[in-house]
């Protein structure tokens, strides 16, 4: 019975990193119809982003609980920062073209951002732990259990809490799901589009890099981060369906909990469990979970 | 004669809108029908129903007695039944020439070969001879975006002729042709299709044409074959005129 | 045609002496831009039917592992049964995936074939027994009909030996797109629907051309393999598929020669960018990427082609007449 509740919290805490990747990722498609394959850059924007700030808030010696919000301050400046400067800089330019050259653009904003990140920071590891330390041992069920992952769980809900109340609370909100469930109705009944996808991107970047920032405590650091990050990205994305934010949270605890049971009583599947269940979503229900778009020719 | 081509109580809707509503029609080898209608009464379903593209709610589609139903357009296609569309499905990244020689070879069964050329010398000199006959000739070698639209039209109607039907579904030949071409496009057509004893069903606003080269009307409004019948006799009803067709 | 055909001689003889006359290094790195140009063409011949595969990276790794277990547990050095069995590798799983890939366009496919890749980058890693994991394998210098040959001569045997294979896939490729297949690949882009209201059947025609191009990728990858020595799971990862799709964009879709001259260039490229800039080449490349998608979308082959045009009316479009 522990293991079950192992496995259960396992696959949960996996399951909320892998909604904070995937949630930008969906709603950047959504509203912007471009898979953006700089997604996972932007986490790692954030990762790097938070070490630093991490690193240079202890040597401040402030109070240690505030490093949380230190970490939620990195990522929303990364996104802040970053997000306008993607969007108008380039995603403009490349709405509504072919969507390889889409894939193309995103796939060289990548490359770029990569060697970006290298010339900031160098291409040793950054360790910012403490405020994975500072938040011990849990037990669970007489297990140990790090603290800080409750913390991820605790700062996917609120990620996704949050997304929902913008969604259906504010107006904004309301609009930009108009443009996902139809664009051309939606720019036709004087949605300022430009605004809201500069808005869109941006959102999609903050959630990418509050990815980013709260694994950053829990790895090292280093050059790399983003290739892995943003396949399993789309696996999620792909699973609950392009441009769907419930799909990607659902989507990320089927996948969350699937590798978990793999984790724990098939190790060998565990590398490839996500690739196999979205291989299967495609097969079986292409679009998706929630997804809405036609996806098969006959 | 007999009949080639029969629909028994055929529906289609769509939601709440009823494209298809239980249409029993008997097409003998070798007529002319004309459909028509207003926008929206049902024809293009109709076509799409028989040519597989859609499927019924129920009813059958049989040809030449055996049922079709439910069979997709490549069969319906290969058992031939061929359809022209209404918007010019054309190829625009081929020329005039290799989007005839395309369906050719579809006909001739190469179309997945892939060792030949596309072109052999007598699929060449036919599609030239189906090109000249529509007088789009000094196309052939031009890439498909340049034919203006009338030529964009003949060009379907020619791909489909290419597969050398025993049933050609026309929807809107002429629509797109300049008036003065009309007749003679049609004068081409409907000896070439009668010459070869092709049954031809056509999809027409332009009542002139329904009524000089069609020998049976079909009179589609909402979804239901309304009026069956001679041309002459058709027009000549006030009803029907008014009422369906718009004239008064 | 006859002039064509004395062309493509004159090309492949040329080719050959360049590739002798050329110092070590290069002479390796022209191999492997050949090997790696066959997955190149792959993913250009797919593009012409509207899908972009970013998972080439399957066949690439299928054919450079059949050459590996051949080498590994047949005790196969043979180069030309390596690359059969590599060939077959990649014919193996296309067939396999085939089915599936063929009736998914746009995104879908490309993520299915991504998926695909990276459920073999799992199991090559995870079957560290059977697959050596990230290690890999090693893979011994192929002899040639039973002769090895003395080492300094290895790397121009396997040049030869690569380009030889890749003529012929090119020529293979160039009836191809002459034949009623390719025309209707290509019309599958423009109208699938038309396609079928012609009688042909799209599943069909895409599942063979996967199939040619799997066959094909799975060569490039046994190739590969001979000559670089090793092979790893990486072959299948994501990126290495990436790269694929780059060079195709960067070389041009349009013709048979444009993906293998892109490839060219961008190994060479790639080489001396990390050579003098190792922190930045990736950048370069994104921007240099970011240029051909904002004012060359057909690739270095459509600006050469836009300056022949310029300079002589008269293109070398494989396009003109039938």
């Amino acid at each position: 019975m522990e293991t079950a509740l192992i496995i259960l919290t396992d696959g949960l805490v996996y399951a909320s990193w892998l909604f904070l990747i995937s949630a930008g990722l969906t709603l950047i498609y959504g509203v912007l119809r471009i898979l953006n394959l700089a997604h996972g850059s932007l986490y790692a924007l954030g990762a790097y982003a938070a070490a630093s700030v991490v690193l240079l808030y202890f040597d401040r010696g402030l109070w240690p609980m505030g490093s949380y919000l230190a970490l939620l301050g990195a990522a929303l400046l990364v996104g802040a920062v970053a997000g306008p400067l993607i969007e108008r800089g380039l995603l403009q330019w490349i709405y509504g073209r072919d969507p390889v050259y889409q894939l193309l653009a995103t796939y060289a904003l990548f490359l770029i951002l990569e060697d970006l990140m290298k010339l900031v920071w160098g291409v040793n590891p950054y360790y910012a732990y403490k405020p994975y330390g500072l938040l011990g041992i849990i037990r669970l069920g007489g297990i140990p259990y790090p603290g800080y992952s409750f913390l991820l769980l605790g700062v996917a809900l609120l990620a996704g809490g949050s997304l929902c109340f913008f969604i259906r609370g504010t107006r904004i909100g309301r609009l930009v799901v108009a443009m996902i469930h139809d664009p051309e109705i939606s720019a036709a009944m004087g949605v300022n589009v430009p605004r809201v996808s500069l808005l869109t991107f941006t959102l999609g970047a903050v959630l990418a890099a509050l990815g980013g920032a709260f694994t950053a405590p829990m790895i090292s650091v280093v050059p790399g981060l983003s290739v892995e990050v943003i396949v399993l990205a789309f696996a999620v994305v792909v699973i609950g369906g392009l441009g769907s934010l419930e799909g990607s949270a659902v989507g990320a605890l089927l996948v969350g909990l699937v590798r978990s049971l793999m984790v724990h009583r098939i190790p060998e599947l565990e590398l490839f469990a996500i690739y196999l269940v979205m291989a299967m979503v495609l097969l079986l229900r292409p679009r998706g979970l929630f997804g809405m778009e036609e996806v098969r020719r006959v | 004669m007999d009949v080639v081509l029969e629909t028994r109580g055929l529906t289609r809707t769509f939601g709440r809108v009823v494209a298809a509503d239980d249409v029993n029609v008997q097409i003998r080898s070798g007529e002319r029908v004309g459909l028509v209608g207003p926008n929206g009464a049902g024809k293009t379903t109709f076509l799409n129903l028989i040519t597989g593209y859609v499927r019924p709610n129920r009813g059958r589609i049989l040809y030449r007695g055996t049922d079709i139903t439910g069979l997709p357009p490549r069969a319906i296609t290969r058992m031939g039944i061929v359809r022209s569309f209404q918007i010019p499905q054309l190829y625009p990244g081929l020329t005039v020439l290799e989007n005839l020689l395309l369906a050719i070879a579809a006909r001739s069964g190469r179309g997945l070969d892939f060792w030949g050329p596309l072109g052999r010398e007598h699929a060449v000199a036919e599609a030239m001879e189906l090109l000249g006959a529509f007088q789009l000739a000094d196309y052939a070698w031009r890439p498909v975006g340049e034919l203006p639209e009338g030529g964009r039209k003949l060009l379907d109607v020619a791909m489909a002729l290419a597969l050398r039907p025993t049933v050609l579904l026309m929807d809107e030949p002429t629509s797109g042709v300049s008036t003065q071409d009309k007749f003679g496009v049609m004068e081409v057509l409907m000896e070439v299709l009668g010459r070869a004893g092709v049954t031809t069903l056509f999809v027409e606003h332009d009542m002139e044409v329904v009524y000089r080269y069609a020998e049976r009307v079909l009179v589609f409004h909402n979804g239901r074959v309304v009026a069956d019948g001679d041309p002459q006799a058709l027009f000549a009803d006030a009803q029907i005129r008014r009422a369906v067709l718009g004239w008064e | 045609m006859k002039l064509r055909r004395f062309g493509g001689l004159i090309l492949i003889a040329g080719m050959a002496g360049l590739g002798l006359l050329l110092p070590g290094w290069s002479r390796f790195l022209l191999t492997l831009a050949l090997a790696r140009g066959l997955l190149v063409l792959g993913v250009a011949l797919l593009m012409q039917a509207g899908l972009v595969s970013f998972g080439q990276g399957l066949f690439f790794a299928a054919g450079a592992y059949a050459v590996g277990f051949a080498a590994r547990d047949l005790g196969i050095r043979d180069a030309g049964l390596g690359v059969a069995l590599g060939a077959g590798a990649g014919l193996g799983i296309a067939a396999l995936t085939g089915p599936l890939l063929a009736r998914y366009r746009g995104i879908f496919f490309a993520m299915l074939t991504l998926a695909f890749s990276m459920i073999l980058y799992g199991i090559l890693v995870k079957a560290y027994r059977i697959t050596g994991g990230t290690d890999g394998l090693r893979i011994p210098p192929p002899t040639f009909l039973g002769w090895s040959l003395p080492e300094e001569h290895l790397g121009s045997g396997l040049y030869l030996f690569t380009l030889a294979c890749t003529a012929v896939m090119v020529f293979l490729i160039f009836r191809y797109l002459r034949s009623p297949l390719g025309y209707t690949v290509r019309a599958i882009r423009d109208n699938e629907v038309r396609v079928e209201y012609l009688g042909l059947s799209v599943s069909r025609a895409l599942y063979i051309t996967v199939l040619l191009v799997g066959a094909m990728g799975g060569l490039g990858g046994a190739l590969s393999a001979m000559s670089v020595g090793h092979v790893d799971p990486n072959l299948a990862y994501w990126t290495t598929s990436g790269e694929f799709v780059f060079v195709a964009l960067l070389g041009g879709t349009g013709n048979v020669f444009a993906p293998l001259a892109g490839s060219i260039v961008f190994e060479f490229l790639r080489t001396y960018a990390y050579k003098y800039i190792p922190y930045t080449w990736q950048m370069g490349l994104g921007l240099v990427m970011l240029a051909i998608v904002g004012f060359a979308p057909g690739g270095l082959w459509s600006l050469y082609e836009l300056i022949a045009r310029r300079m002589s009316g008269w293109t070398w479009s494989w396009k003109r007449g039938v």
